[in-house]
């Protein structure tokens, strides 16, 4: 039987050159206290009307990385993410008492310009919302408000952001066509367009592969893992696997509390929280 | 059992095939203890069908090996276990083959027993005897640990391993002299000192266990002796 995998074997006399030791070292592991932290959450509580749905969550989001938020539904990880580009003002009965950070700056002191907050930290929801316009007035969108008009800006702004989100080459020869002629997933890797053409520093993912099928899934985890070099990322997901395989760092919420967070190689192999290793192991509390 | 907390997965087929893959393993471990031992007797009382019987059950060690091997990687596809539960498999996979080499240890033994031996060569075989009690217990304490994933005993049987060892050099020695003074006599003695070598053997391997269970325990991999050795030193 011929095994359709085939490993490329050393030639033998590269074996005994080569050197082992160095070979074996692993990568370095990732470690916090190396990172350049991007967003900082200090003691934040946040309320819905008498509820408190955040308990004194601290955090800090490395610059550059993958964090994903884990946990049950009801625990506060969309809560949290949205807090971080301040979707929260939205909601009449919130209260928010605390800090969230960007590279120093409180984000919700009374001087910061939300629209501003929200161009550097772009969000991307669950269910892709695309714009009822084509495919190019949807990713240059941002810049048109910005009061962009050149079209060679803007071509040149929707190609590469439409290639950043490895769409250019399914849509390229119709641009103009309406957005809502693309499948789900394309269309979510639209939306991700969207947002990075207008260079945001931070990206919110909710959920943003829940309502895609597994190839589309797969796609947009790709997707993140290359756009982490430009960005810092944050995303909820309800898959943990999905939280395995695409982030960095992982924090666990349980029930407005942030219980544990950590570099994902160690949170999904050997978690130091009791109530972590029940979540992921899928047991009951 | 408490420690693996098996029975608490949400999906309660998941609890069934993790709790059906540790029985297995133990299954198997109760197989080879009892190859051991009878292996050990039929040395001990020269008897040529018992050592028989030992060589053609092997083959069911073998087999359990497959069988677990494929339930392992069965989870692994299905359930992608994660945490303890990941840990607990990679140990059983380590364990089985593990113990798959162990029997093939006792097969080498009773081959030793389908030999005649005359009364003085006989003595010789007293020798085995001791070792291969202490040996005995060593796997039975080992697979008493990996049931209950307990660490203190696993560093027990770690640290029982030098003493085998000790004895295996002892016996050497002695079998050394009887060659000797004896040159007609080497083939048989060669003979038992492979047996007393599949022993020491089996040894190690129990001591290879007890690092699964360490690595189970501890959650990483305990490769320094010393940790194994000395664990009261931790912090």
């Amino acid at each position: 039987m011929q095994s359709n995998t085939e490993f490329k074997r050393t030639p033998s006399a590269e074996n005994r050159t080569m050197n082992h030791d160095d070979a074996m070292k692993t990568e370095p592991e990732l470690n916090m206290a190396d990172e350049k932290i991007k967003l900082t959450v200090d003691d934040l509580n946040l309320y819905y009307g008498d509820t408190k749905a955040l308990n004194g969550i601290q955090l800090a989001i490395p610059e550059k990385r993958v964090t994903a938020f884990i946990g049950p539904s009801g625990c506060g990880k969309s809560t949290l993410l949205r807090c971080f580009n301040r979707m929260n003002d939205l909601v009449d009965s919130c209260r928010i008492q605390g800090q969230i950070k960007m590279d120093g700056q409180n984000i919700y002191d009374p001087s910061v310009d939300v629209a501003e907050l929200r161009r550097q930290i772009g969000m991307v929801f669950q269910k892709p919302n695309p714009f009822p316009k084509t495919i190019y007035e949807n990713v240059a969108y941002g810049l048109r408000l910005q009061g962009v008009n050149d079209k060679r800006v803007l071509d040149e702004v929707v190609e590469t952001s439409l290639k950043g989100a490895a769409l250019w080459n399914e849509v390229k020869d119709r641009l103009h066509d309406n957005a809502f002629g693309l499948s789900g997933g394309q269309q979510q890797r639209l939306v991700i367009a969207r947002a990075i053409a207008i260079e945001p520093e931070v990206l919110l993912l909710d959920e943003p592969a829940s309502a895609l099928d597994p190839i589309s899934t797969l796609k947009i985890e790709e997707l993140i893992y290359e756009l982490k070099s430009k960005y810092t990322i944050v995303i909820v997901t309800h898959n943990m696997q999905q939280a395995a395989r695409v982030s960095d760092y992982t924090a666990f919420m349980y029930m407005g509390d942030l219980i544990e967070h950590d570099v994902t190689n160690k949170m999904f192999t050997n978690p130091s929280q009791k109530q972590t290793e029940d979540y992921i192991t899928g047991r009951f509390g | 059992m408490d420690k693996m907390n098996l029975s608490k997965h949400i999906s309660s087929q998941f609890n069934e095939e993790m709790e059906r893959v540790r029985n297995h393993v133990m299954a198997m471990g109760g197989l080879l203890e009892q190859q051991l031992q009878d292996a050990l007797n039929a040395i001990n009382t020269n008897d040529a069908e018992l050592a028989q019987q030992v060589i053609d059950t092997d083959i069911k060690l073998n087999n359990w090996e497959i069988k677990i091997d494929e339930e392992c990687n069965r989870i692994i596809a299905k359930r992608q276990p994660a945490a303890s539960d990941l840990r607990l498999l990679m140990a059983v996979l380590k364990t089985i083959n593990d113990l798959e080499r162990m029997g093939d240890e006792v097969r080498r033994i009773a081959k030793v027993a389908l030999e005649s031996f005359n009364a003085h060569q006989q003595d010789l075989l007293v020798n085995l005897e001791n070792m291969g009690r202490h040996v005995g217990t060593m796997l039975h304490d080992v697979l008493d640990a990996f049931a209950r994933m307990d660490l203190e005993a696993a560093y027990v049987v770690y640290r029982e391993d030098k003493k085998v060892d000790r004895e295996y050099e002892a016996i050497t020695r002695q079998l050394m002299t009887y060659m000797m003074e004896d040159p007609r006599s080497i083939p048989k003695i060669m003979n038992v000192l492979w047996s007393v070598r599949s022993l020491e053997r089996i040894g190690d391997r129990c001591k290879n266990i007890s690092e699964y269970i360490a690595f189970f325990v501890k959650g990483r991999v305990v490769a320094d002796s010393s940790e194994m050795e000395q664990p009261e030193q931790e912090g």
